[in-house]
């Protein structure tokens, strides 16, 4: 590994923690002050200020730029994260988003158009699922699949019937049993088919009178798509249960196939994955559900209504409705990314988007497979799985690989996840790398797998090049410094070990 | 467009790599009956100043309307950092040694919240105020014997709503609201002693949505009785006031911290936030991030406590929380950290000022407050529905109508003072009442 060429994005930096710099005083900010002050007695105040750092503002911005530059993001390179879709994020989505932020949801015109916005963001998504309604509140894919688990029991519940399980493949994300137990299911797994996805026999063995429903991810985790979903579909109405489908995957199908032919009866779409907006290392996302026109009743408050002269407003006079998810509009500032996002595709740039995210896995992968295990033959779409099995025999590890691709420029892939592939390795390019990039990601791949076995003790000791080698996890989760007080309590100091 | 790039000789290299002569080729594995054959109806490609053109919104100028969405002063360093693409455009931070950056800025703002609310831990963000009171009420319904949430129904009417739809489908679990005293807008003391008891998990908003002030230590010593309890705080700029709510020893401090370097946004992305005692950090929803060491011994931090979470405990976690407010967290720790312990003592004392010069000056036009206990920097005045249109075609947006929500009250306004609006603002609101 030594004589290759790695790209850097790091500094040499190491950032003390901000409390570490300040100091009473330091901090000279002339704050807004239109009032004169009360005494404000009544509130019986606390004595002290508040306990935060004293820092000017220079020291405040070098502290956070260089922390920024301890990160990774798509604007740095390739960030092949399986299931992810971290595609690019355009900047024309950020600008205009940007300017709409200072309305308070009480400005009942500024609303007005805000709304207007919204419905058109359902009618679009809407379009893509083929499906009849939509609900922009949840704030996140997990979100969205709570959301769409208590509508779905809302009208089980409504229905009279007695079902109460929730079928899951084994290759699902982890949300998905989650939020079936915080909508009140009981979840079970069920194998996925040999070939890597569902089959209708394997349904018809777990098909039972208490089924809710299946949760399923279409194209699933292996980028697979779900080849029998509408006689599983056709299976499940027989048996007055319903289809949820984990919409993560979208990317791979817009234009080219519908959720609602599928036979789909409820899904959510994530718009920090497949409509572009940023994720922001960890959030604000969206997670917007669909449903058909049997569902709709029951979708949370409030809905958008628009009267006789246009004006759109919301309504909360929904006697089924499973009640509110949010506090608010959830994260209405990402509704207006992916709007813009949309807009600035149309249709058949979205669907230019899929086919190209299809075809670039698929040029990854033919070239990958001569190197690394493939687990399933089975044709995919927009993603793939590998496993680390080859590279085993020599004691390196799908860890010792993700790692090693830090040091070539790359954010891994998504790492041991599904499940059913052990040491699996999930790569999702989307559509937006350049064939560069990813010739690029194949030379390093291929170097990694021959450095696997000519050398892996090299690739244990990586990365090197990053702002910090491995990370001790287990030491982390054993002592539980969670905050610079825990960590000033265990005394002076981890930091200066 | 797409933002892909791809020339006709990459494509031929593509397909050639594949075995395949047509793009279409590759959704082969999609049956036949399930392809999509007509063109999506949507409209576009737009080009940059077309879409500039769509998003043209008329704002109004002059803003008293709080309710859980606050309008703050945001010092510019926010949106310059936090527009950073290294922030903005990173994943979850599944990946510590290219993660360093958000991992130690969401630690900060973990220990900035800690400190703020008085507790041990914060988590690294919940989608808001409302779904984290949900999820504290989820956590305290798992603790043995909870059998009924108690919540004061002068805390927000949304929030409320929002664990109505959580709790739904729990059979064992009532959801029992507590009035407030007509006079003062207060928690009805009297009824909260009787309904408080150790099979309840009990809630209260502090300041109220009201805008008013609860006696916390009476609550507090009868809380201590329940077999849970928490404080919900909507409005995260009475932290830099307040007496800190970890001084009353809740189990946990929820609330939402959008009022820290978020704009109200059109009512989102806002920020939740959880902060609990030591003794319940494995129970608390959301991730954690940690400090730790890397293999040469220096500073290091990662996500931690994953073994409460969803992708390893699956129908078993604390949570199915994953993605959460990320970006809106390290926001609040810029926020926090521009304006240090003096700046936020000075937007809290400012808000509670204003409130006061506006509400005098209601008063000396013959407009009093419907509550007579103190306020943070919202109160409740009377008014007609049809005042509100009126105001907003004159640019101004006089507060939030809460009868809907409130019927006993009659006709009334929630009006929020921040140190966004200034006397001249409160001027154009007096004259046209």
């Amino acid at each position: 590994m030594s004589d290759q060429k790695t790209i850097s994005h790091f500094p040499e930096i190491k950032e003390p923690l901000l409390i570490k710099r300040s100091s009473p005083g330091k901090n000279t900010r002339v704050c807004p002050a239109p009032f004169e002050h009360c005494a404000l007695h009544d509130l019986d105040p606390a004595e002290k200020l508040p306990d935060l750092p004293d820092v000017s503002e220079v020291e405040t911005v070098r502290h956070f730029t260089r922390l920024s530059r301890l990160n990774y993001g798509i604007d740095h390179g390739m960030y092949p994260l399986g299931s992810c879709t971290m595609k690019y994020n355009p900047k024309i989505s950020e600008d205009i988003a940007g300017r709409l932020q200072a309305i308070h949801p009480a400005d009942s015109i500024a609303m007005n158009s805000i709304l207007k916005y919204c419905q058109s963001l359902q009618r679009y998504l809407q379009e893509i699922c083929g499906m009849d309604a939509c609900c922009l509140w949840p704030a996140a894919g997990a979100h969205g699949e709570l959301t769409g688990m208590m509508t779905i029991k809302k009208a089980i519940e409504k229905s009279g019937a007695a079902k109460n399980t929730v079928l899951i493949p084994d290759t699902a994300h982890g949300t998905n049993p989650s939020s079936c137990a915080i909508a009140g299911f009981t979840t079970k797994a069920i194998p996925s088919g040999e070939e890597g996805f569902l089959t209708a026999s394997i349904l018809k063995d777990h098909l039972s009178q208490d089924v809710a429903a299946l949760m399923i991810t279409n194209p699933n985790t292996l980028g697979i798509f779900e080849r029998e979903i509408a006689e599983i579909a056709r299976l499940l109405h027989e048996n007055g249960s319903y289809l949820y489908m984990d919409g993560a995957n979208l990317n791979a199908i817009m234009g080219i196939a519908r959720p609602s032919d599928m036979g789909v009866d409820c899904m959510h779409v994530n718009l920090h994955k497949t409509f572009g907006t940023p994720h922001g290392g960890g959030g604000p996302g969206s997670g917007p559900v669909l449903v058909t026109k049997e569902l709709e009743p029951f979708l949370p408050a409030p809905v958008i209504v628009q009267d006789d002269s246009g004006e759109y407003s919301l309504s909360w006079d929904l006697p089924d409705s499973i009640g509110m998810v949010h506090s608010c509009l959830g994260n209405v500032n990402v509704l207006i990314k992916a709007l813009v996002y949309l807009l600035s595709l149309g249709a058949d740039g979205l669907k230019d988007a899929s086919i190209r995210a299809s075809l670039n896995a698929n040029y990854l992968k033919s070239r990958l497979k001569k190197s690394f295990d493939l687990p399933f033959a089975t044709p995919t779409l927009h993603e793939f799985v590998l496993s680390d099995r080859l590279q085993k025999a020599a004691e390196v590890t799908t860890m010792d690989m993700a790692k090693a691709l830090m040091e070539f420029g790359f954010h891994p892939p998504t790492v041991y996840f599904p499940l059913v592939v052990s040491g699996a390795i999930m790569i999702e390019p989307t559509e937006t790398e350049p064939i560069e990039e990813l010739d690029r990601f194949v030379q390093a791949m291929e170097t990694i797998a021959r450095t696997s076995s000519e050398d892996p003790q090299s690739l244990h000791d990586t990365p090197r090049g990053c702002p910090v080698t491995r990370v001790d996890e287990v030491w982390a989760a054993r002592n539980l410094l969670l905050t610079w007080s825990m960590n000033e309590s265990k005394g002076e100091d981890l930091v200066s070990k | 467009m797409s933002y892909a790039c791809l020339t006709q000789e990459c494509l031929a290299t593509i397909l050639d790599a594949i075995g395949i002569d047509t793009p279409e080729e590759v959704f082969s594995s999609i049956p036949e009956d399930l392809r999509y054959d007509s063109r999506l109806d949507i409209k576009g490609p737009l080009d940059e100043e077309s879409l500039r053109r769509e998003f043209i919104c008329d704002t109004a100028n002059v803003v008293f309307a709080g309710g859980g969405i606050y309008r703050h002063h945001i010092p510019a360093l926010v949106n310059a950092i936090a527009s950073r693409q290294e922030f903005l455009t990173a994943y979850t931070p599944y990946q510590p040694e290219i993660s360093q950056g958000t991992l130690q800025a969401i630690f900060e703002y973990q220990s900035m919240m800690a400190s703020l609310t008085g507790m041990d831990v914060a988590n690294a963000s919940m989608y808001d105020g409302a779904t984290a009171l949900a999820e504290a009420a989820l956590m305290a319904a798992k603790i043995r014997g909870i059998k009924r949430i108690i919540v004061s129904r002068a805390t927000h009417p949304a929030y409320r709503m929002v664990l109505k739809t959580y709790l739904a489908h729990m059979q064992d679990i009532s959801l029992v609201e507590v009035p407030f005293d007509p006079d003062s807008g207060q928690t009805d003391m009297k009824a909260f002693a009787e309904m408080v008891d150790t099979d309840a998990a009990v809630f209260v908003q502090q300041p109220n949505y009201f805008g008013v002030i609860e006696p916390m230590d009476d609550i507090a010593a009868k809380a201590f009785h329940a077999g849970f309890w928490g404080m919900v705080v909507t409005e995260a700029i009475s932290l830099g006031l307040l007496k800190n709510p970890g001084s009353y020893n809740p189990d946990v401090v929820i609330g939402d911290a959008q009022s820290f370097g978020n704009p109200p946004g059109a009512g989102g992305p806002l920020l939740g936030f959880f902060c609990v005692n030591k003794k319940h950090v494995r129970r608390m929803p959301g991730r954690i991030i940690g400090l730790t060491s890397d293999t040469r011994e220096r500073q290091a931090f990662c996500l931690t406590l994953a073994t409460r979470e969803q992708h390893i405990r699956r129908e078993k976690a604390t949570s199915n929380i994953c993605t959460n407010q990320g970006l809106c967290a390290l926001r609040a720790a810029l926020y926090l950290s521009a304006m240090g312990p003096a700046g936020l003592r000075q937007a809290a004392t400012q808000c509670a000022s204003g409130a006061r010069y506006l509400m005098n000056a209601l008063k000396d036009k013959g407009i009093a407050p419907v509550f007579s206990a103190p306020v943070f920097h919202e109160f409740v005045i009377p008014l007609a529905p049809e005042k509100f249109d009126s105001l907003r075609k004159d640019g101004i947006v006089g507060g939030i109508p809460i009868s809907s929500h409130y019927p006993e009250i009659g006709d009334a306004c929630l009006v929020n003072v921040t140190e966004m609006n200034t006397k001249e603002d409160c001027e154009c609101l007096i004259r046209r009442l």
